[in-house]
């Protein structure tokens, strides 16, 4: 049975791996979208098989409760994405922006990302982990400057820069955790992998581990995209391809916090080392301020759901910077909430922006007149991101603020004023998008409705009723959390 | 011997740090690339050092590397790549000259401060190794914010880079070292030489980042 088990784990990793491989050779663009979609449906099957049947952790691979519940978000949201970007890219060849040979890159670019991401996940090293993240900030990098306009360009130098900047502090932190790690543990492999470190790290010294998880916290926050450290994301989410937006602001970003959360929990078994949670509540409570003020002044409609993320990665850091089982349960569940939103969104944005042929928010008007499905959807989209009931993110969002009136009351007040700030901002911007006269500029559009819909409706659900086992799931990876 | 090995190890890192200094202020960019394959020649020396110190042959791979690909192949490829261009003029600094060394020694010493201070339990030759790496890391940063131009921030992230290969090489026993100088050799040949110069080039005809803040996203 272990066999099997091991399987779903080097599947999730061939699987993108050679796909990556294939599709770089294959030339005709339509068989590749479609390969596309196909490997990724592929890899989602597989690893939905690691929730039944987990390997043994090795050397390299560590599956345990709180990696599986990224693993399957990050695949089921890769394999959404792929089946958006196939009717996305059909568009931008009609229309001339992109050709085959972009084409070939950008899917090979995709599983590689997907495949990078997945390693950095499923790696029990801290080196692994550390390649398989700047391997996936690379793949996006040239994936944002796949449209070669200006912006394009400095969107992806811009982001390149930061992005490179973040994982050298990250690998300095790295390196500090191995010297904190050698004189206990001993030198070689074992000073670098998980499982050994979290059984030992009770006896390490507390002052090098401080120091390395600032690095380590700035070195990921940069890509989590916290403030002060976010400088890069609005951009790489703007010029980017609308399908890369979709990912870095659903899965990317996740794994940078899935990363940041593993060192919390490795200073969480040290007596001796500081506290890392108010260290995320600050961090959070400022990417969520100042997101929120930012939403009032965009003008660019990628941009101004770019900052969203922003808002809602601030909240998930500061959830699990509260800690606690109930604010980890809410963190873990607006995560997984903001990730199918904000994907969905992406998809009809992307959409909206190929039928209006614009992405300033002025040119665009009056969507439920003139495309009513994807009106509405975004309507939907921009209804549950902004936190309304009866939708997940209502819930998670409602989590999170009464486990912070429950434990630190004070806390609990700037974070309602920024959700109200975000609040307002999103609805001021959706009554000028989706109501009122349309707009000139309306081209009628071939959109797949299909994965924007599945998500809207699985954050629905999640709204009105959330089964018991994935409560009692979730519960569990809270209490993993600390 | 061992008195031996620690003082040519310390020397070669703080040689490093050193050139990280003189990089601070080279004015002209094919000055600025020879003090960086110089930099990248003493990292070599540095990283072979500790490969015969700390008797791990595979380090000598991670040297290797740094000897070819960063003292050579890189320069070469840039010195080429701006002669083409006929930039070989005077860099624009965000922030003039004094300022800047000042910031870089107030960086080695905050980097000397908190290294030495977190690390009285590791030994002594891992521990200066580490300040000395801080140093390099911060100074690549710096030269990375106060300059302008796309080549010379691309030497300071190598810089930043050279390093991180230090601080990898000097904590003894460092798993992974080899992938990890391959990782970012591959990041920084991929990226900059492939594609970015050459898009910016094809662009903008300069490779002066200010050129790019003109389109900014977001214009009213």
């Amino acid at each position: 049975m272990t066999l099997f088990g091991l399987g779903a784990v080097t599947l999730i990793l061939a699987i993108p791996a050679t796909s990556a491989v294939i599709l770089f050779l294959l030339p005709s663009w339509r068989i590749s979208s479609r390969l596309n979609v196909a490997a990724a449906l592929l890899t989602f099957i597989s690893a939905l098989s690691l929730l039944w049947q987990r390997p043994a952790p090795e050397a390299y691979i560590l599956v345990d409760e709180l990696n599986v519940v990224f693993v399957v978000l990050n695949t089921f949201v890769g394999f959404t994405t792929s089946a958006f970007s196939a009717s996305y890219i059909a568009h931008e060849v009609e229309t001339g922006r992109l050709n085959s040979l972009h084409l070939r890159f950008y899917h090979a670019m995709y599983q590689a990302l997907l495949f990078a991401m997945n390693l950095a996940l499923v790696a029990n090293n801290i080196g692994l982990m550390w390649v398989a993240i700047e391997m996936a900030t690379l793949t996006t990098v040239l994936m944002v400057g796949l449209y070669r306009t200006h912006a394009a360009i400095e969107a992806a130098w811009k982001y390149f820069m930061l992005g490179s900047v973040g994982i050298a502090l990250a690998l300095f932190g790295t390196i500090l955790v191995y010297m904190a790690a050698r004189p206990v543990v001993g030198e070689g492999l074992e000073g670098m992998i998980w499982t050994s470190l979290m059984a030992r790290v009770s006896e390490f010294d507390p002052a090098l581990l401080n120091v390395a998880f600032v690095f380590l916290l700035l070195g990921y926050g940069t890509k989590v995209g916290l403030a002060p450290l976010h400088a890069w994301l609005p951009d790489a989410h703007a010029e980017g391809p609308t399908p890369i937006s979709a990912v870095l602001s659903g899965l990317l970003l996740n794994v940078a916090l899935y990363a940041v959360l593993r060192f919390k929990l490795l200073l969480a078994a040290n007596t001796g080392a500081i506290a890392a949670g108010p260290l995320l509540i600050v961090m959070g409570l400022a990417s969520l301020l100042l997101a929120g003020f930012m939403l009032y002044r965009r003008r660019d409609i990628k941009r101004l759901f770019a900052y969203s993320s922003i808002e809602h990665m601030g909240i998930i850091a500061f959830a699990f910077g509260v800690g606690g089982p109930l604010a980890n349960f809410a963190g873990l569940l607006h995560m997984t909430m903001h990730s199918l939103t904000k994907s969905a969104i992406f998809f009809a944005v992307g959409h909206i922006v190929q039928a209006k042929g614009t992405q300033k928010l002025a040119d665009i008007r009056g969507l439920t007149a003139s495309h009513p499905a994807l009106g509405w959807s975004l309507v939907l989209g921009v209804v549950a991101i902004a936190g309304m009931p009866p939708l997940g993110i209502f819930m998670s969002e409602f989590l999170v603020v009464s486990s912070t009136f429950a434990t630190q009351p004070l806390l609990a007040l700037p974070l309602v004023a920024g959700l109200l700030i975000a609040f307002g901002a999103l609805m001021m911007r959706l009554h000028g998008i989706a109501f009122g006269p349309p707009s000139e500029n309306n081209a009628p559009v071939k959109a797949s409705y299909l994965p924007m819909l599945a998500h809207l409706a699985l954050v629905l659900t999640a709204g009105l009723y959330l089964p018991p086992p994935l409560v009692e799931w979730f519960q569990h990876v809270a209490r993993v959390l600390g | 011997m061992g008195h031996l090995l620690f003082d040519v190890a310390h020397l070669l890192a703080g040689g490093l740090v050193l050139l990280s200094l003189v990089l601070l202020y080279q004015d002209r960019l094919s000055s600025l690339l020879n003090v960086f394959a110089l930099h990248a020649v003493v990292l070599a020396a540095s990283v072979s050092w500790q490969a015969f110190a700390q008797a791990a042959p595979h380090l000598y791979v991670t040297a290797a590397i740094a000897l070819l690909f960063k003292a050579i192949i890189i320069p070469v490829a840039l010195h080429r790549m701006i002669t083409r261009l006929g930039i070989h003029r005077e860099i624009e600094t965000a922030v003039s000259v004094g300022p800047t060394m000042l910031a870089g020694i107030a960086l080695v010493a905050l980097s000397m401060v908190v290294m030495l201070r977190v690390t009285p339990g590791a030994d002594p030759l891992a521990r200066e190794d580490l300040a000395f790496a801080l140093s390099v890391v911060l100074l690549g940063f710096l030269m990375m914010v106060t300059r302008r131009n796309a080549v010379s921030q691309v030497v300071g992230f190598m810089s930043l880079e050279n390093g991180l290969i230090l601080a990898a090489t000097g904590a003894k026993g460092m798993p992974l070292v080899v992938e990890i100088s391959v990782a970012f050799s591959v990041l920084i040949a991929f990226i900059v030489i492939g594609i970015f110069l050459f898009r910016i080039r094809e662009r903008f005809d300069t490779v002066d980042v200010n050129a790019l803040d003109r389109f900014r996203g977001e214009q009213r």
